[in-house]
């Protein structure tokens, strides 16, 4: 038996003695399901949630590839394979959900001291810090590199102080990344550090954002003279907007795999809602002028999907190309969204109350969501700079 | 179904790209159209395609061809577009050599493919009637007498009509206007008795006719595919067609946008590049992200056609819609982002736009296709 046979045999039964009933196929549906980002106040609905996430941590399989060192799985690129084959086969359910691994693992492996991994890595991995980004504020927005939250030096320790928006679970997070200003003087891209703290330091307070549709899990973050140990600074001092442009490589990723992985699956149907509302005619949409619109949309979703594929097929070199699908995936979602609050008429807009089904009332929060779909995560004009400068070439003013 | 192309696919782009910008760069379509040129495309151009084995890509290995594929003649046609080259290639290798390869009996096989393959015939398509293509829409009477049929009506906007030796058309042997059922396609010498071509002036400076039969007689050994049911079969053909013409309007747009992009790069006013302007920079991005949206669409139609797949229909409609709203956009904007040199006729750019519409409308418009993808996808 080769070593891969011998890890895929390992690995299923490891799976099979550890991966809990409820978190694979064949669940009982009675048994509630939790959205397990772990951290210092994790609550549990389900306790074999919990178990799940202590055992995949313990092994270190919530980052499989990471070295052991750092609490990481160590695995190859091979291994990795097999263990991702192997829980789909059994239906297992990701047991962590985390900002940490997604966005602040990757840059600290490649810019943080030794310390510092052997510090944050494992409890990342483990799911026992929560982490959030501090990165947006509300003078700088897409000109993120304007920002101006500021750390002074104070001998041992930074002073913090400013405010930051947009900070996604700030709320429930134990630990924050944070964009700050430490270089004043410098050009602005020049004078930005990147720094870790502890969201329960003294002078950190959260305020929960409600948006347009209503709940949401954004806040504003504010610090007010808090006191940072230097120790966390990540990378050299002032040299923060490298390790910052890295993150959001690794944050666009992830929100195109999610955002798309999401629309897809998304149980409202423009065509169905069209022909609830208006009715149907030998199985044709009974008003010309919404089919005629929803028919051009869905062929321009059709041909989006192609070019996904298409991506995928030419073995994902399209880098330059991943602005495209940020603005494409965005502005067809928010487009599908006008459609259906369109066909629905009156409905589409309902808000509250027991006069309309939930359907409608969630229709209406969904389309009001989608707004800032193209906004998150760099702007559609943001998108457009991008492709006109990096893959296009057009020159700088 | 990968969208990727193979190597020996590739290679042929590559081929017929070499071959556009050397043999026929825009100067060669720009002199045709100067010197009133009687056919408008080129004998020696077409001899040269004949040679290089063009016309015989969607036909057996039998019959002289080498049975490549659309997406073989899609990437030729893709490639010659781009310089604008006028040719047979599309009325002739694609919409004959396949109409005869997939319907037509042995013995018209043996009869015309060896000779579509060699040069020594050229082919239109003879459908639409009235200003909009709409095939069940077609009136053209074909009223059988005795081992003949007689068919009398005219056909307009008929491409390469002009020229081509060898006509295949649709015509109603029963029912009404509007009825899809009725229909028969005819295999017609284009020097039968009673035929009468009358050649069209249009924008784009290529070769077209309007055909009037005046009774003219066919012998039934020429009808194409089966009696009454020509209007699948033309379907058929205009499918693989639309597909074809998709992949030639990527080719325009592609190269209207290549140039205009270049004069984004060179042209200054108010002493700066123009492409600086964020007001161009940003619609020159959304025209390469439709331009990428089209490159999918038509490799996924020639994928399609290639391996049979039951969702030729639809993504035949959806390649047309899409390449036919692309190049529309990209040949209004490269107009205006050219300024006062882009509507001289001096300067090349304008022959794009008038390709552009005139190609928006062959075998169907956006709009006709966004209908039928619409009652092919069940709304």
């Amino acid at each position: 038996m080769s070593n891969l046979e011998k890890f895929r045999e390992e690995t299923k039964s490891w799976l099979d003695e550890n991966c809990p009933a409820s978190m694979r196929n064949g669940a009982d549906p009675s048994i509630p399901v939790d959205e397990v980002w772990g951290g210092r106040n994790a609550e549990y609905k389900n306790p074999e949630s919990k178990l799940w996430l202590e055992r995949m941590g313990e092994k270190g399989w919530t980052m499989p590839t990471v070295a052991k060192e750092y609490g990481g799985g160590g695995l190859s690129k091979d291994e990795v394979k097999i263990l991702n084959e192997e829980m789909f086969f059994i239906g297992a359910k990701q047991p962590l959900l985390s900002f940490g691994i997604w966005m602040l693992a990757p840059v600290l492996l490649e810019y943080g001291t030794e310390e510092q991994k052997k510090q944050h890595i494992p409890k990342i991995i483990k799911g026992q810090i929560r982490w959030c980004q501090g990165y947006s504020e509300p003078g700088s927005g897409s000109d993120l590199a304007s920002l101006a939250t500021k750390a002074e030096d104070i001998g041992e320790k930074y002073l913090v102080n400013g405010q930051k928006v947009w900070t996604s679970y700030a709320d429930k997070a134990d630990w924050i990344f944070a964009l700050v200003r430490t270089g004043p003087k410098e050009p602005k891209h020049d004078g930005i550090s990147f720094l870790l703290i502890d969201m329960e330091t003294k002078g950190v307070s959260t305020k929960p954002i409600t948006l347009i549709s209503g709940k949401s899990p954004f806040c504003e973050t504010f610090f007010d003279n808090v006191e940072v140990p230097k120790q966390n600074l990540i990378g050299e001092l002032n040299a923060g907007w490298t390790i910052a442009k890295k993150l959001l490589q690794h944050e666009r990723a992830f929100i195109s795999n999610f955002g798309l992985a999401a629309g897809m699956g998304s149980k409202r149907d423009v065509i169905s809602i069209a022909k609830k509302h208006f009715g149907e005619e030998n199985g044709k949409i009974k008003n010309g002028f919404y089919r005629s619109e929803i028919s051009s949309h869905k062929i321009k979703e059709h041909a989006f999907g192609l070019t996904l594929k298409r991506a995928g097929d030419e073995g994902g070199k399209a880098s330059a190309t991943a602005s495209m699908f940020k603005l494409y995936g965005t502005e067809h979602n928010k487009k599908r969204h006008e459609l259906m609050v369109a066909a629905s008429g009156i409905n589409g807009v309902a808000w509250d109350g027991d006069e309309f089904d939930d359907d409608d009332k969630n229709l209406t929060k969904a389309w009001l969501r989608t707004k800032g779909n193209s906004l998150e995560g760099g702007t559609s004009e943001v998108q457009l700079n991008v492709i006109s400068k990096r893959v296009l070439g057009l020159p700088s003013q | 179904m990968k969208l990727v192309l193979s190597e020996e696919e590739q290679f042929l782009k590559d081929t017929a790209k070499s071959f556009a910008e050397e043999r026929s760069p825009i100067s060669h379509f720009r002199s045709l159209r100067d010197n009133n040129d009687p056919v408008l495309w080129d004998k020696d151009i077409w001899s040269e395609m004949v040679n290089l084995g063009w016309p015989g890509i969607l036909i057996p290995e039998e019959y002289g061809g080498s049975n490549f594929g659309v997406t073989g003649i899609g990437v030729i046609l893709q490639e010659c577009a781009k310089t604008l080259t006028p040719s047979p290639l599309f009325a002739t290798g694609v919409l004959g050599a396949y109409g005869l390869t997939q319907h037509g009996t042995d013995e018209q096989k043996k009869n015309y493919l060896p000779k579509i393959v060699s040069g020594k015939i050229t082919t239109a398509l003879a459908i639409d009637e009235s200003s909009h293509h709409n095939p069940s829409e077609t009136l053209m009477s074909a009223k059988k007498e005795g081992s003949n049929f007689i068919l009398t009506g005219k056909k307009i906007f008929v491409i390469d009509g002009d020229s081509a030796d060898l006509l295949i058309v649709l015509a109603r042997t029963s029912g009404d206007k509007g009825d899809n059922a009725g229909l028969t396609l005819f295999l017609v010498d284009s020097k039968s008795p009673g035929l009468e071509k009358i050649k069209l002036d249009m924008a784009d400076s290529r070769n077209y006719a309007n055909i009037i039969f005046n009774d003219v007689k066919v012998d039934e050994s020429n009808i194409l595919g089966d009696l009454e049911t020509g209007g699948e079969t033309v379907d058929d053909i205009l499918d693989i067609g639309r597909i074809a013409i998709s992949s030639e309007m990527l080719g325009n747009a592609e190269s209207a946008f290549e140039t205009t992009l270049d004069y984004l790069k060179q042209r200054k006013q108010f002493g700066v590049l123009i492409g600086s302007f964020q007001a161009l920079q940003h619609r020159a991005a959304e025209m390469f992200c439709e331009l990428e949206l089209t490159k999918s669409s038509v490799m996924a139609a020639m994928r399609a056609a290639d391996e049979n797949s039951n969702e030729l229909q639809r993504m035949s409609s959806l390649a047309k819609t899409v390449a036919g709203e692309t190049l529309h956009l990209v040949s209004n904007e490269a107009i205006q982002m050219h300024g006062g040199i882009g509507v001289t006729d001096e300067y090349d750019i304008g022959f794009f736009l008038k390709r552009a519409r005139v190609a928006e409308q062959i075998f169907g418009s956006s709009k006709f296709h966004t209908e039928r993808y619409a009652n092919l996808s069940g709304f």
